[in-house]
């Protein structure tokens, strides 16, 4: 009686390195120029080769610019250090660079997905937090330091801390407009941003089965908001047809052989989780953050909550704090809140299902006067799709700029950002104080909520629009 | 990586929850393709007046100078969370710290201290704000002991709380080892392995 996960360790472990560590077979390794370059650099310069090049990837998604006609030169201050210094230290490895101007250049964990570089029951590690997103298809796949990076790429293993595991339940259905994103933020509203607390989640449920690959790339993308080692879905046959025929997943009697090893990967009965909990999925609403954790959360129709609301997860230093940096007092209903800025993009959501819906919503309106709306595709390849059907033109004729893909403005590097104190409604995943700029206040939710929103010129409910 | 046996030093407060890594260093204060010169950035929202600016804020314990030297980092529940950047822990041991006392850590935060000769010590809620209070009482004298190889943080009223990490850790972090020539020195095993493996999953080896 084992879990996806301890089959997952059980088939990679080399060495039982004692007192709950394991020496762990890397399967892949991903890179981007932000953290990427300089674990790159850091091994030439011990002299050490990456021992299995072909099994690395590297992408430029974190520093690049993402307005039309980019090239090296970046608005953030000394961006074309990370995306030279990457670039070179790349082609020095031997490992494959998807570099500005490839048709799969793109967020690192929405190409690895695109590409069939991430699988079921592999090993994946990357220096970005997000990597737990991966685990939507079936593999362990965590975010990992740099100097992890190093070790990844010079032993073709990991010393794992072996992490406890949690199971979380999600019954019944998602109703008519709530999005996986909303499902996560409610997760985190209801157990805490240190909740999962190291373990490695394993999402099951009716309403996970009933996800798409895309969608539940966003419900694990939060797994690392949520204080997990990373979370892990079973692969089931919708991610075997996501997979077959991407341009890095087996082929032929290979591919045939991968399914039936695929098709064991799944937690026992009676396979004994450290921690377990049941989410009912009818309960969750479209979600709104009004603070700086994403445990800030409502359902997009309450009201900023009182101190002993949250007192389960906050002090009350930090929820005042926090309504102190938003503005916001207790009681003000979320929605109708004005804003300032409105941006659909990152690891989160910016996959093809995301813009379909956003575009549905922004379709024959326009974006309030005053308001900034911006939409970056996770991909280049998200971007090319999107324009072929004809979402890019949606997008515009709304007011939304329409960009190249890159993480963009999800955070603040010194280059483009929102204003000083502006509030912005995010499809993204970090409110933290000046994430998305300097004193800017953002407020998580999902792809169609933050059109809605942008349409409105308040934080405004996608069913509640009127047409 | 300096080797860490015992440590007596000025603990430093900084009891939240949930303090992310983009607070211990904004990505804006990442500016080169580099592990060092990022002690500047450290908390440079707060410690800073201003955004890029250098002024320092008063009203920052960082800026305290009571808590010059601090060596040790009083943290609250789910310390380092959000983006894995090393960066963080490199600007934290630039600036002098060796060791956080938290309740909780974030797993990569967690993962990049060990890498980097920051012992990461979980202790109750309690015992870390019980510790907050009494070195808050004259910062320079009351200071704490983190003893790690008897696992032991002493408080400066002379309390002890014992607290425990895995042993791989413990001896990476006592030894100063780097990982990497551990492992490498199971090259052999490794290569074992991945020829086994590649008859099992040939899918993987690309």
């Amino acid at each position: 009686m084992r879990t996806i996960f301890e089959k997952i360790w059980a088939e990679h472990q080399v060495a039982d390195l004692g007192g709950g560590t394991g020496l762990l077979l890397i399967d892949r390794v991903l890179l981007h120029e932000r953290t990427g370059g300089v674990a790159l650099e850091s091994l030439a310069a011990a002299g050490r080769p990456v021992m299995a090049p072909s099994q690395v990837f590297a992408t430029m998604d974190h520093v690049v610019d993402t307005l039309p006609g980019r090239g090296d030169r970046t608005i953030m201050p000394t961006g074309t250090a990370f995306i030279t210094a990457t670039r070179a230290a790349a082609h020095g490895a031997g490992i494959t660079l998807f570099d500005l101007g490839d048709p799969r250049q793109g967020i690192v964990h929405v190409i690895s997905p695109e590409q069939g570089i991430v699988l079921p029951g592999v090993t994946l590690v990357c220096p970005d937090s997000h990597t737990c997103s991966q685990g939507a298809l079936g593999a362990l796949a965590w975010g990992i330091g740099s100097t992890e990076a190093e070790h990844a790429l010079a032993t073709g293993t990991l010393r794992v801390r072996r992490p406890r595991t949690m199971r979380v339940t999600v019954n019944g259905r998602l109703g008519a407009g709530v999005t996986p994103k909303d499902l996560a933020l409610h997760i985190l509203a209801r157990h805490g941003a240190g909740g999962a607390k190291g373990h490695v989640v394993e999402y099951a449920g009716e309403a996970v089965r009933a996800l798409s690959v895309e969608g539940r790339l966003t419900l694990c993308n939060l797994a690392t908001e949520f204080a997990a080692f990373t979370a892990i879905i079973a692969p089931d046959d919708v991610v075997f047809d996501y997979l077959q025929d991407r341009p890095y997943a087996p082929k032929g009697t290979i591919w045939d052989r991968a399914v039936a090893a695929w098709r064991q990967l799944y937690s026992d009965d009676g396979a004994v989780f450290d921690r377990g909990i049941d989410v009912d999925a009818g309960a969750v609403a479209p979600m709104v953050t009004w603070g700086t954790s994403p445990q800030h959360a409502v359902p997009l129709g309450d009201r900023v909550p009182d101190f002993q609301d949250v007192a389960g997860h906050d002090t009350r230093e930090t929820y005042e704090r926090a309504l102190a940096y938003m503005a916001l007092t207790p009681g003000t209903p979320l929605a109708g809140l004005p804003i300032d800025a409105a941006f659909i993009g990152s690891c989160t959501n910016s996959r093809m299902e995301d813009l379909r819906r956003a575009a549905a919503v922004l379709r024959g309106r326009k974006v309030a006067a005053g308001v900034r709306a911006i939409c970056v595709p996770g991909s280049s390849q998200v971007k090319a799709q999107a324009e072929a059907e004809g979402l890019d033109r949606v997008f515009l004729a709304s007011g939304f700029e329409w960009r190249e893909a890159g993480c963009s403005m999800c955070f603040f590097a010194g280059g483009e950002s929102f204003g000083h104190r502006q509030r912005v409604v995010t499809s993204t995943n970090r409110n933290f104080e000046s994430r998305q700029g300097p004193q800017t206040r953002s407020h998580l939710a999902s792809p169609e909520t933050v059109a809605a929103s942008a349409i409105a010129g308040r934080l405004a409910d996608p069913r509640l629009l009127e047409a | 990586m300096q080797p860490f046996t015992v440590l007596t030093a000025v603990a430093l407060p900084l009891v939240r929850a949930n303090i992310d890594t983009d607070a211990i260093i904004p990505s804006r204060e990442m500016t080169s393709v580099s592990k060092k010169g990022l002690a500047d950035g450290l908390f440079a929202g707060w410690r800073y007046r201003t955004v890029g600016g250098r002024d320092p804020n008063p009203d920052f314990v960082l800026n305290d100078p009571r808590y010059r030297g601090a060596a040790i980092l009083l943290g609250g529940e789910n310390f380092g969370c959000g983006s894995s950047r090393e960066h963080a822990v490199w600007a934290l041991a630039e600036y002098g710290f060796r060791a956080i006392l938290a309740p909780s850590f974030n797993p990569i935060f967690r993962g990049n201290c060990v890498r980097n000769g920051i012992v990461p010590v979980e202790l109750p809620q309690d015992a870390v704000a019980w510790i907050a209070v009494a070195v808050a009482e004259m910062p320079p004298a009351q200071l704490v002991t983190v003893d790690l190889e008897h696992q032991m943080v002493t408080a400066p009223d002379g309390g002890t709380h014992s607290f425990t990490i895995e042993p791989e850790a413990r001896e990476m972090l006592l030894h100063g080892l780097d990982a990497i020539d551990l492992t490498l020195l199971r090259q052999a095993e490794i290569q074992g392995k991945r020829q086994m493996d590649k008859d099992c999953r040939p899918w993987v080896y690309l």
